[in-house]
């Protein structure tokens, strides 16, 4: 076996889909908030909802050209990184990528173009349900997306014939025993990231005395649903840590560390897993916890990494750190929720500065978390690509190591030089804010592009630049 | 196994494939024209002729990517490994069209490079597009089901011509397309190019179709047989009636003809193509049959696609009524 094709192709598979996952999160938490935010309107009838509105429906025009194009990118990755994977598990996986690319063809583009270009075309109440058909149809098109890696993850529903997965029953195929879970803790993820997006602008402005009214509005609406929802994130992800446990039980001994199973495990706040020696150095731990956390029982068992030959294991510390990273910003964002709320109570979110401060500068937090998650579930399940099917070794391309180098250099130059270019815009319009023509209807856009919402927009702001 | 699903199937990418070639193919041909039209505001004209619909012409390739690898996954498992640097290549040159497609209405300094970002990404995404064509035409080393060639074995003259065939091809669309869509110099000068590009079109057609049978047995074989030839010796005949027509019609002021005499000439290639091609995916090693997904996966998918397909033709039909009518200077739609 290649192992340098091997490896490069991994590198290249993590990179564009990192990238990819960045914008996704962002677009279903955005539309589901722009959603709200017309209900509100639409209710109340207060205009600053309105204008917040089509405030973020620029930015979120944005974000989600970038995720289609780097999406189409991944679907033909599957063929050419990883063609022997589409052999022996395509007749399982391929139809749930291909309904998640349908239904975010068909169903988003059509709305899409109403939601983005409709504002002085359609009546309220239509532009009102074009948003939430969007915001629906991103969370389906994550559905099956989650579908598919979920039945990596854990399979259900086939049977081998002749070395090649046959589905036989496209219930459990879909309803696999960790989709429910990963479904529920990728949204809550999507949208709780939003969450601190939104509240990060907020405190922007309100610290630089601008917009306050808007401002004011970001700011209670993120802490509110960082509040409820980021205990509701905790919860999900140790309803899902527990699932974990039982189908894929290497991936949590690497979580946590755990060489021998044959004694309870600890919580290791911090070590560094020594894959040569199978112990952990600098080891600082609760004891006992790790069993407590998964067994519910402080002398629990539970399956330690020397149970299965190295081969079978995933690489230790990656797994374990990038685990520790999410939990540390879960935990820091419920923090955040409720010192907001504390505020909010005294009176004082609007004044704190030693609050706004922090949640301003803050609003990649969600991203990290979530490329952080990812790390967790998919390098945690290595070696296998597809779990007790089919070795990730086993499922690549034949195709030499040079191409796959080539191609990843060009992807990280044109994706580097593209998303830069996009986060700069994306930048611009939040400094421009929810005034001016940031908040007017495009009279040139068009209702199958995206990214023209933005333009009139974008080039009044850099205009004013240059 | 039923054996009709892989027909419909091949049916359905069939069907996506056209309308990419087709509907991907006029816009990528505003790009290739770019050099030719030096001022701005011609530019600005000719990207807003196709605004409203570049992005969801691009939809149908995906569906064709999508669809191979869903009811064919043997034949994905073997394209793309061969085809890895063209397919690569042609996906990063739609990525940074689409975005120079935005981004050089943003940008105001830096719009020339948009500009050239523009006419790079949508030459090239159609050279290697015609480049994977002419590749699939040579053939493609197979050994145990698995793609068994090196990574250039698609590099060579006859994949070379075919990639410049397919610039010119899309170059004619779009110039005809600019005939049918646009009014004053843009129109008059696109006029031009296109009688020029009908017959570089019509040379290349030749080319390839000449070169094809001596550089492939296989289909060398297939239409040196006397009852095939009976079939095919039409279709050169009504290709160069055709061209001559085109001609003819941009010679005479005609406005929409041309263009549907560019999409006509694309339509015989292709059906020249799928003659010679049918029933393999693969030539000359897999055919539907061969590469065909199982049964239940394939109608699995068939169910959304049927449901879907007809509800996005209505709605691209709509949105070419509602953007119908000319384009002039200085003007988008409003
Ligand atoms: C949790 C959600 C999620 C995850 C894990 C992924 N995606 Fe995605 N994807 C979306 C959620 C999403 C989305 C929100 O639905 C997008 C973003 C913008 C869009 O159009 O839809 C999207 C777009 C999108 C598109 C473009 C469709 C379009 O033009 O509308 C493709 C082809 C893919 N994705 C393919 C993939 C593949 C092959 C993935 C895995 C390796 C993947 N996505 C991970
Ligand atoms: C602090 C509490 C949290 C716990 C206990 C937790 C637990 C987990 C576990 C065990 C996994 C791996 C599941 C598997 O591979 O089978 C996971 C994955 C993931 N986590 Fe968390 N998580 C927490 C917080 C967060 C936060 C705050 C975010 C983002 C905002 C997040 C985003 C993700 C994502 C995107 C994945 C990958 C997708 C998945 O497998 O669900 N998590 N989490
Ligand atoms: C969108 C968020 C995702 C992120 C950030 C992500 C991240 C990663 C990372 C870091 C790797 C490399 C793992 C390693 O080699 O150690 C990987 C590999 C892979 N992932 Fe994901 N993943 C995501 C979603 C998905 C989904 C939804 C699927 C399938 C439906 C998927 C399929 C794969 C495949 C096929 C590989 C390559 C083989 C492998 O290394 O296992 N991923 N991903």
């Amino acid at each position: 076996m290649d192992f340098d094709a091997l490896l490069l192709a991994r590198i290249q598979f993590a990179f564009t889909v990192t990238f990819h996952i960045i914008f996704p999160t962002f677009t279903i938490g955005l539309s589901a908030y722009i959603a709200t935010l017309e209900l509100l309107w639409l209710r109340s009838g207060r205009e600053h909802y309105h204008l917040l509105a089509r405030f973020w429906t620029k930015i979120f025009a944005v974000s989600f050209a970038m995720g289609v194009v780097s999406g189409i990118v991944l679907s033909y990755q599957f063929g050419t990184n990883w063609s022997r994977f589409s052999v022996i598990v395509g007749n399982v996986v391929s139809p749930l990528i291909g309904y998640e690319v349908l239904t975010a063809f068909f169903l988003e583009a059509t709305f899409l173009g109403v939601m983005l270009f409709g504002w002085n075309r359609v009546p309220p109440w239509l532009h009102v349900m074009s948003t939430i058909i969007v915001a629906v149809g991103t969370a389906i098109s994550a559905f099956w997306i989650l579908a598919a890696n979920s039945w990596m993850q854990t399979p259900a529903g086939y049977e081998m014939r002749d070395g090649i997965a046959i589905p036989v029953d496209w219930v459990s195929i879909i309803f696999n025993p960790s989709f429910p879970y990963r479904l529920a803790h990728m949204l809550t993820a999507a949208y709780l990231t939003t969450s601190f997006v939104v509240l990060a602008v907020g405190a922007r402005y309100l610290l630089a005395g601008r917009h306050l009214e808007e401002a004011r509005t970001m700011v209670r609406m993120g802490v509110g649903f960082a509040a409820i929802v980021a205990p509701l994130q905790v919860l999900i992800g140790d309803l899902h840590g527990l699932n974990t446990a039982k189908y894929q039980p290497i991936k949590v001994a690497a979580i946590e560390a755990h060489w021998d199973g044959s004694k309870p495990g600890d919580f290791y706040v911090f070590a560094w897993p020594n894959e040569r020696t199978e112990s952990n150095d600098f080891a600082l731990s609760i004891p006992n916890a790790a069993s407590l956390l998964i067994t519910h029982d402080p002398n629990g068992l539970f399956p330690g990494l020397k149970s299965v030959p190295p081969s079978d294991r995933p690489p230790v510390p990656l797994v374990f750190f990038a685990f520790r990273l999410m939990i540390l910003i879960g935990f820091s964002m419920l923090a955040a929720g409720w010192v907001g709320l504390w505020l909010w109570w005294r009176g004082r979110l609007f004044e704190t500065r030693w609050f706004l401060w922090p949640a301003a500068h803050v609003w990649w937090s969600g991203f990290i978390a979530v490329i952080a998650g990812w790390i967790v579930t998919e390098s945690g399940r290595q070696p296998w690509i597809a779990h007790g099917i089919l070795r990730t070794a086993d499922a690549l391309s034949p195709v030499p190591a040079g191409s796959i180098a080539l191609t990843l250099a060009m992807f990280i130059l044109v994706y580097g030089i593209i998303f830069s270019m996009g986060i700069y815009y994306i930048n611009r319009l939040i400094a421009a804010g929810p005034k001016g023509s940031a908040v007017k209807p495009p009279d040139r856009g068009t209702p199958t592009r995206p990214l023209s919402a933005a333009e009139e927009a974008g080039r009044e702001v850099l205009g004013s630049q240059t | 196994m039923e054996w009709y699903l892989p027909v419909v199937w091949a049916v359905v990418i069939g069907i996506a494939v056209v309308m990419y070639v087709i509907l991907d193919g006029f816009d990528l041909g505003i790009g290739i024209l770019f050099p030719a039209f030096k001022e701005d505001r011609h530019r600005d004209q000719m990207v807003n002729t196709v605004a409203p619909f570049w992005d969801g012409n691009e939809t149908w390739l995906v569906l064709g990517g999508g669809g191979l690898w869903v009811a064919f996954p043997q034949a994905y498992a073997v394209l793309m490994p061969a085809m890895y640097l063209p397919v690569i290549f042609m996906l990063l040159a739609l990525v940074f069209r689409g975005v120079a497609f935005e981004f050089r209405w943003v940008a105001r300094t830096s719009k020339v490079w948009w500009n050239r970002a523009f006419w790079l990404g949508s030459t090239l995404a159609a050279f290697f597009q015609g480049l994977i064509l002419g590749g699939l035409v040579q053939g493609i080393e197979v050994a145990n089901g698995e793609y068994a060639g090196g990574p250039f074995d698609w590099l060579t003259p006859f994949a070379i011509v075919c990639g410049l065939g397919v610039v010119a091809g899309y170059a004619l669309l779009g110039a005809t397309w600019l005939v049918m869509k646009t009014e004053g110099d843009v129109a008059s000068r696109a006029r031009r190019y296109a009688k020029l590009l009908i017959v570089v079109v019509l040379a290349f057609m030749a080319a390839v179709s000449l070169w094809t049978p001596l550089a492939v047995e296989h289909i060398r074989e297939r239409w040196f047989t006397l009852q095939n030839l009976m079939f095919l010796w039409p279709v050169p005949l009504v290709t160069a009636l055709l061209a001559w027509h085109g001609w003819r019609w941009l010679d005479s002021g005609e406005e929409f003809r041309p263009f549907f005499a560019a999409i006509g000439l694309f339509l015989l290639g292709y059906m020249g193509l799928a003659i010679s091609w049918f029933p393999y995916l693969v030539p000359p090693s897999l055919t539907i049959w061969q590469a065909a997904a199982v049964p239940s996966t394939q109608v699995f998918l068939l169910i959304g696609v049927l449901l879907l397909l007809p509800l996005n033709l209505a709605y691209i039909g709509y949105v070419y009524w509602l953007f119908r009518g000319k384009v002039r200077e200085g003007e988008g739609y409003h």
